[in-house]
């Protein structure tokens, strides 16, 4: 029994065996970039997953093995499980070879979300770096799906280029839906007629109030440090900046002991993070 | 429960205890001798026992020792202890064979090398006893539990015997853990060694009770319980070392970058000996074993070290590559993080960490160095969350 959708609480344990998968069959793929595909999956028994945005599932490639992967559809759609997928190694790689019609094997969702619902009746601010853009999907999608219940909602988006940028079809219906988003690339091509440089520079673009915003950050730890310092610079509350920590994962569920940050399992206690709760713990090397 | 009256019985009675527990479909499992160490092994009569031996235990070394008396529960901390009973070294989480529609899983767990549970342990020393209550807490009690060992550690039935005779690596005094437990148990025994060979035997539940009365006991003497407050005072007396816990989170947490990590990393080979031993430590990794077709699966859960690079691997490089950060991670998870965690400290004092690491490295020693000069308060070390 998965606790509702938009809630940061953890769904209760369900019964059964937790380190036993689920199997779903893939339903279709699409190719995001060169190393990056998003897959919808649908149980095999028919019985949907109920998750909250930022949650994550331990996505299996049978004889493979198993890895976290953050979801990234729609929290109103329970029946289809999304996500999507960088092609790093070996479980990454072969869980970017599916093909409709293939099993993989699904257990969760786990993890404490980014509760968005606290940011309604004020501004939102989304800050996605690379693959970080896919844990910050169903973000969206929950703002747009209740879009009155918001303020001022920006997504500032950083990729390494233009071609390793994420959901590019999608961007634009989110600005036409009213989300001010904004873009911004490392190292530009031929094609591209849009900022060059690292996403923290899109800051000042964002419209907000400090005194009633919700930051949402996730990407690579560096740049996560810098985009949260640069919004409570701002003058965003610590307790109102959020960030996705991603440790190494075996279990997702508290029992491995690998994605230890000091007092957190980052698995049961994350991967999402009020600033105030982990910022002086990301600045201590190699805790 | 309360414990009811102390008994005492004999060797006769031990005998007859350690078929009681058979009969009642037990494995029972007892100290043994094999390869020159006190270890866990099956047990079907007081033969089976290691009568005569005692232990030496330093930071580096173990060696047995022929005592002058027949004690069988005379040696210090056995050598490896309990902890693959309840939590296997290995264990198979399920296995899988992938058809054309379907996948069909089976859930684990598979054959155990300590025989079929359910399992009696028979001298489990205080300080194991309460690295079972953290494994308890750890494994069993949380929102996601491990039904395996929740299972197993159900059905046990632990018979815990007093320690007696302390090694030079002990410190349970100071951890609050020993050397007598006062709760957790079905059985507590003392052995006694003055005059007649026999224990003192209390129930510390309905299970326990009902079993002692199956057994040939006698109602306790008074020089039978004071000869049982001789032995723990003794125990007491003669502990090994000693870890002075005020403030040890915060003194933890504040010392992060103390050089005295550098110190430990110089010495330290990041063999994972100590992660191996301590009865509390629970990490695990997990290994896919895959037939050639690649039809058939099996998903094995593995003890793992946090001393390897591996462990805090991400795409891209680990996130503690040092030695350094490697010992400062174990040190701090047990003694500080793990009370964040879990709600309990994750050391017992056993002494097994300082007994097997091949350059002595101890525990209590390097406490008590970081203690000795310490870094200034830092307020923000603390922010865990709770
Ligand atoms: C909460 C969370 C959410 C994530 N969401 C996504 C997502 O939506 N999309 C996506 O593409 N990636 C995501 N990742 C990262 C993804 O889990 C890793 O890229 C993946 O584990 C790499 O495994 P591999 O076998 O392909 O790589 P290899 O480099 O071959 O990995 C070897 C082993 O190291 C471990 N490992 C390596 N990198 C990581 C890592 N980053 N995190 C955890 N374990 C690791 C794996 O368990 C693996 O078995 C997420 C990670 C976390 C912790
Ligand atoms: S840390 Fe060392 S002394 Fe403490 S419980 Fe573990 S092995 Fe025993
Ligand atoms: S402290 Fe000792 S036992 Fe532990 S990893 Fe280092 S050398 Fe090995």
């Amino acid at each position: 029994m998965p606790a509702e959708s938009g809630t940061t609480l953890l769904p209760p344990a369900p019964a059964g065996d937790p380190m036993v998968p689920r199997p779903v069959r893939v339903e279709s793929v699409r190719r995001e970039t060169r190393d990056t595909v998003t897959m919808d999956l649908r149980a095999l028994d028919g019985e949907g997953l109920v998750f909250a945005p930022g949650q994550f599932t331990m996505l299996q490639a049978f004889g493979v093995g198993e890895v976290p992967i953050s979801i990234s559809g729609d929290p109103a759609r329970p029946d289809l499980l999304t996500h999507t997928v960088r092609d790093v190694g070996g479980v990454t790689g072969s869980l970017c070879r599916v093909e409709p019609g293939d099993l993989l094997g699904v257990r969760g969702a786990f993890g404490r979300g980014w509760g968005v619902e606290d940011g309604r009746g004020g501004d939102v601010v989304v800050v996605a770096g690379g693959i970080g853009l896919a844990p910050l999907r169903p973000v969206v999608l929950a703002v747009l799906a209740e879009r009155a219940a918001y303020g001022r909602v920006s997504v500032l988006y950083g990729a390494r280029s233009p071609a390793e940028m994420l959901f590019t079809d999608e961007l634009d219906t989110w600005t036409a839906a009213g989300l001010d988003v904004h873009v911004i690339v490392d190292v530009a091509d031929r094609s591209w007629t849009g900022r060059v440089g690292v996403v923290t520079e899109l800051l000042p673009d964002a419209a907000f109030d400090p005194d009633r915003t919700l930051g949402l950050v996730c990407g690579p730890e560096l740049m996560m440090r810098y985009a949260a310092a640069a919004l409570t610079d701002r003058g965003v509350e610590p307790g109102r900046v959020r960030v996705s920590v991603e440790r190494n994962m075996r279990c997702g569920i508290g029992l491995c002991g690998h994605c230890q940050l000091r007092g957190h399992l980052v698995c049961v206690d994350g991967p999402v993070f009020e600033l105030d709760r982990i910022g002086p713990l990301l600045t201590v090397r190699e805790l | 429960m309360a414990d009811s009256r102390p008994v005492t019985l004999d060797l006769e009675g031990l005998q007859r205890l350690i078929d009681v527990l058979g009969e009642q479909g037990f494995t029972v499992l007892g100290p043994t001798v094999r390869s020159g160490a006190v270890v866990p092994g099956r047990v079907g009569s007081v033969a089976d026992l290691p009568r005569g031996w005692g232990d030496r235990q330093e930071p580096g070394s173990y060696r047995l020792r022929r005592r002058d008396d027949d004690a069988l529960f005379g040696y210090a901390a056995d050598a490896i202890g309990w902890k693959a009973v309840l939590f296997p070294a290995r264990e198979l989480m399920w296995s899988g064979s992938v058809g054309p529609d379907g996948f069909d899983v089976r859930p684990g767990p598979g054959p155990s090398t300590y025989g079929e549970p359910p399992y009696a342990v028979l001298g489990i020393r205080s300080c194991d006893l309460h690295a079972v209550a953290v494994h308890d807490r750890v494994l069993a009690e949380r929102t996601y539990a491990d039904p395996h060992y929740a299972e197993r550690r159900r059905d046990a039935f632990l018979v815990t015997v007093v320690c007696g005779d302390p090694s030079g690596t002990c410190f349970c005094v100071s951890m609050g853990t020993g050397p007598r437990a006062d709760a957790g148990y079905d059985l507590a025994l003392t052995e006694l060694l003055d005059g007649q060979h026999r224990f003192l035997a209390r129930a510390g539940s309905a299970r326990g009770e009902a079993v002692l009365a199956a057994v040939d006991t006698r109602p306790a003497e008074d020089r039978d319980e004071e000869e049982s407050e001789q032995v723990v005072a003794h125990a007491v007396a003669h502990m090994g070392r000693a870890m002075d816990t005020t403030g040890l989170r915060d003194l933890l947490y504040d010392n992060a970058e103390h050089p005295r990590w550098d110190d430990v990393a110089s010495r330290c080979l990041s063999c994972g000996n100590c992660t191996m031993v301590c009865p509390t430590c629970f990490c695990t990794s997990v290994e896919e074993h895959t037939s050639l077709s690649g039809h058939d699966t099996e998903h094995w859960r593995i003890w793992d070290s946090c001393f390897t690079t591996d462990f805090s691997y991400l795409h891209g490089g680990s996130v503690r590559t040092s030695p350094r950060s490697r010992y400062r991670q174990w040190m701090t998870h047990k003694l500080a993080a793990w009370i964040d965690q879990f709600g309990t400290s994750g050391c017992v004092g056993c002494g097994r960490c300082l007994t097997s690491c091949p350059v002595g490295i101890d525990i209590t020693e390097e406490v008590a160095a970081i203690r000795a000069a310490p870094g200034p308060r830092k307020e923000d070390a603390h922010a865990t969350g709770r």
